[in-house]
């Protein structure tokens, strides 16, 4: 076990420093993480929450706040619970037979899993990147436009405008601009990944949640979403599941390492990645994880 | 270090290069190699294939062949008959003493010879000799060993008619008002051409009168008789001041049927009578023909439908009539009991019937797929409604033709003449067999196939579509109609396709719940309400069950069957091509290029 302490010199702002004992054995009695923030700060709250696929449990007690308007990336080995996790915020995973959750997670300080909340009102406040690209089977020009469309938009000016700006901003749009009315599924992987993108920021999300984003991108591409990710920190609180390092550390105010569906360590970027408060999360990010 | 021990040993034993790998040698289980396997699952592939298209080939062959003009022969036969007519089939047989012993003495003992030398084998011909009305049979067999000669009469001809079947004989002259009017082959058939084409105008306006101008006066009188007859049964069911005005309306409904009845029959007859100058001018004419025994007769041009010598046409006309039969099956009606003319009202109910059952059949099966794959939760009922779905599908048919004709006949079909058509009781309306009936039947019959389809089409969906519209925020059903149903409509139609195929080809529940031998008239037609949905019809499978097997004259029916079967695997193969073609372009849209 390594040393507790914290140096306040090193948290700027007002994070705290969420970490656990690392042993697993021990049942991590965590985190009112970074419970420094005022509530108008925090945008999502989550809250000892544990999920269990069957009987077999993915989440444990992760309690973590996620700051509004900035950045936060979740990192941690494969089959950690990164997706889960992101899933479980949106409530895609009410869709999977014979889920089961404890805990909560609270918008803005209303609870996401009451038993009256609106789920379709939930997830229109929530845009969403899938780890694997999943366009729609219709034109690009459609599948931007969908989340406008089953909200009873018609009007042509508005969608044309709404396709123009996301697929902009998902860097696709000089690829794109002349075969709208194109099937999507005939695009490239990664630019169906940026399709599916364009189609998360169409409807202004509060939340953005990022799964992987640029796991199939080019490092062009790579740059133009991280680009974007810089132009939307400030409007929007973006959550990034990510396997790069270098990609967390550029484009993300906070970072949270979760090993074996706990969260590790929640820490401001900088800080994490300078000097890691636990072994486990130094290993990792340097790649000595094994 | 091995290479020196190889080269050693091959030193020491140069001769026999065989003991060398004795060592690698090792029993292998013929099982492990899978070629074996491979040749069983070839042959077996080939031998499914080879029945398959000898099947169709048979078909196709028979089906093609049956309008190619044939030649016409003349046998004379040792007890001087003669026959002339088209050979259709010949046999080998062996033929009885008493055969031979029919034989006139003088030829008794060459005919015996001469089956000695074939080992009593004898080869027959069927000869299609046609003139029914003159000897009472359409057909006769004659054996080699009675042939005393046989010939080509050059001008010898071939007659289609309206009725009676073919007639086969030599023009020798040509009768005008029943008065001789020229003599002579040729003459008689210059002025047969000459005059045929105004018989034939004249023959289709009478057949225009008779049904279409006279069909629509019927029908104008029945809606008003029909109209009285409604009226009479509200006011026996009326009281009090209703009733007044009921009587009213009945008397207005009265005179106007007197009314058009007296309109009408005036009409009536003066087309009954144009029908009838009509028919005397086309009766005028007959061209005389020489029959097999040398007699002389008239044949009525009225009578005629086509008529060639059939030795003298070149390959070109040959074609030409080949093509002008094929017209007349494709378009026209069934004469002689369906055995000669065209076939096109069972085209005509097959493919109407066909298209309305896909259109009762798809929504109801992708439906009810929609349900049991997106909304049901799996569990025991719904394996149990899968199992049960599964066993109906090998319900054979005429099952379904019994419950369709219980059900839907006898008990909707009664229901709905009780409630809507009473004025027409006791003659039925929906409560027999119809073409609705006959298409409900089937789709229920080919429900399980576009049930079973649609579910795997719908399962086929990736769930990360589903996920990605959930997380846009779209509700279920939004999901399914704009995502689901979309990606799955390829598949969906492939279940079509073979529910359309199956029930285009299925015979035995539209006996009892529709299908007829002969239909007067056509479920679509230019009478309101246009669409007669409860009218019995014709059907392909039916036509052919009945050309082959209830015909009097099955001998020359036969050929119908196998071009009939053909025309009906085309049809079945033009439905699957258009939506085989519709799932193309569905599929190129929204599946091709995903990974
Ligand atoms: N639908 C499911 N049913 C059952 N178990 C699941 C399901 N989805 C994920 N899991 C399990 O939950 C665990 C966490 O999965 P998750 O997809 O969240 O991992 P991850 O951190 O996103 O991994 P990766 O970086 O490889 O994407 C894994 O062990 C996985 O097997
Ligand atoms: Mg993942």
């Amino acid at each position: 076990m390594r040393s507790d302490t914290k140096d306040g010199k090193m948290i700027e702002s007002v994070n705290a420093i969420v970490r656990i004992s690392h042993g697993m054995e021990v049942e991590p009695a965590i985190h009112s993480t970074l419970s420094h923030l005022a509530d108008s700060e925090v945008v999502l709250r989550i809250k000892e929450f544990c999920l269990w696929y069957g009987k077999k449990q993915t989440l444990f007690r992760i309690s973590m706040d996620i700051p509004k308007g900035k950045v936060t990336a979740l990192i941690g080995p494969s089959g950690c619970g990164k997706s889960t996790l992101l899933r479980s915020v949106n409530r895609l995973n009410d869709l999977i037979d014979g889920v089961r959750i404890s805990g909560d997670m609270l918008l803005n300080g209303d609870s996401i899993y009451a038993p009256d909340v609106d789920v379709i009102e939930l997830r229109k406040r929530m845009g969403m990147v899938a780890q694997k690209p999943n366009p729609f089977p219709m034109s690009i020009y459609e599948n931007v436009v969908f989340p406008l469309r089953i909200d009873g938009i018609r009007d042509k000016r508005i969608l044309d405008e709404v396709c123009e700006r996301s697929l902009r901003g998902a860097a696709l749009w000089d690829e794109v601009k002349d075969r709208l009315q194109d099937s999507a599924l005939a695009l490239s992987g990664g630019q169906q990944q940026r399709l599916c993108i364009a189609r998360a920021i169409a409807a202004d999300p509060e939340v953005l949640l990022m799964d992987e984003p640029a796991s199939s991108l080019d490092p062009i591409a790579t740059a133009k979403v991280e680009e974007l990710i810089h132009q939307l920190r400030g409007e929007y609180t973006i959550l990034i599941v990510t396997h790069n390092m270098q990609q967390a550390a550029r484009v993300s105010d906070f970072t949270a390492f979760m090993y074996m569906g706990r969260l590790i360590e929640y820490a401001p970027t900088g800080m994490m990645f300078v000097k890691p408060q636990l072994r486990e999360t130094e290993d990792y990010i340097l790649g000595r994880f094994g | 270090m091995s290479v020196e021990t190889v080269k050693t040993e091959e030193i020491l034993e140069p001769t026999l290069p065989s003991q060398a790998p004795r060592g690698l040698k090792r029993y292998v289980p013929l099982s492990s190699y899978g070629t074996p396997y491979l040749w069983l699952m070839g042959g077996m592939l080939g031998i499914s294939l080879t029945m398959i298209v000898g099947l169709l080939l048979l078909i196709l062959v028979m089906g093609s062949l049956t309008f190619w003009p044939q030649k016409i022969i003349q046998f004379e036969t040792v007890d001087g008959k003669r026959y002339l007519g088209e050979v259709t089939r010949r046999e080998t047989y062996k033929p009885s003493r008493e055969q031979v012993g029919e034989l006139p003495e003088l030829y008794r003992e060459k005919a015996n010879q001469f089956l000695e030398s074939r080992q009593g084998i004898s080869e027959r011909f069927l000869v299609r000799t046609g003139n029914y009305e003159r000897t009472n049979t359409h057909f006769h067999w004659v054996s080699d060993f009675q042939i005393q000669n046989s010939t080509y009469p050059e001008w010898a001809f071939v007659w289609e008619r309206l009725s009676w079947g073919r007639f086969y004989g030599i023009p020798v002259g040509f009768q005008v008002d029943g008065k001789l009017f020229t003599e002579g082959l040729q003459e008689s058939y210059r002025l047969f051409r000459q005059h045929f084409p105004d018989v034939q105008k004249k023959r289709n306006k009478i057949y225009y009168l008779e049904k279409e101008v006279l069909g629509a006066l019927n029908y104008k009188m029945e809606q008003a008789r029909l109209n009285v007859r409604e009226k009479e049964l509200k006011l026996r069911n009326a009281t009090g001041e209703r009733r007044e005005a009921l009587q009213q309306e009945l008397q207005k409904a009265n005179a106007e049927y007197s009314r058009l009845k007296e309109n009408l029959e005036f009409e009536y007859g003066k087309i009954r009578a144009q029908i009838e100058t009509l028919k005397k001018e086309t009766q005028r004419y007959s061209i005389l023909m020489q029959v097999s025994d040398g007699s002389i007769v008239p044949l009525p041009l009225a009578t005629i439908v086509r008529g060639y010598p059939a030795n003298q046409l070149s390959w070109f006309e040959k074609v030409l009539v080949y093509l002008d039969r094929w017209k007349e099956f494709l378009l026209e009606e069934p004469r002689e009991a369906n055995s000669e003319g065209g076939v096109f009202p069972a085209i005509f109910g097959t493919v109407v019937m066909t298209l309305l059952m896909s259109l009762v059949v798809s929504p109801l099966g992708v439906i009810a797929a929609l349900y049991l794959r997106e909304y049901a939760r799996a569990g025991f009922l719904v394996s149990a409604v899968r199992i049960a779905l599964n066993n109906l599908a090998g319900v054979p048919s005429i099952v379904f033709g019994v419950f369709g004709l219980g059900f839907f006949c006898y008990f909707v079909g009664t229901s709905i003449d009780q409630l809507f058509f009473q004025a027409r009781l006791p003659n039925p309306t929906f409560g027999t067999g119809g073409i609705l009936w006959s298409a409900l039947t089937l789709a229920l019959l080919t429900l399980p196939v576009v049930i079973v389809a649609s579910e795997e089409a719908l399962a086929a969906v990736p769930n990360s579509m589903r996920e990605g519209a959930y997380a846009c925020g779209a509700s279920k059903w939004q999901t399914i109609q704009r995502i689901v149903i979309p990606r799955a409509l390829p598949g969906i139609l492939t279940g079509m396709i073979l529910a359309m195929a199956r029930g285009a080809g299925e015979v035995a529940p539209l006996m009892l719940v529709g299908a007829v031998k002969l239909a007067p008239e056509l479920p679509i037609d230019g009478n309101f309400p246009f669409i007669h949905l409860e009218r019995s019809f014709m059907h392909l499978g039916f036509h052919i069950y009945d050309v082959g097997f209830q015909s009097q004259n099955s001998e020359a029916a036969k050929p119908m069957v196998f071009t009939t079967t053909l025309l009906l695997i085309l049809i079945i193969v033009v439905l699957n091509l258009v939506a085989i073609f519709l799932r193309n372009r569905l599929y190129r849209k929204f599946i091709s290029r995903e990974v």
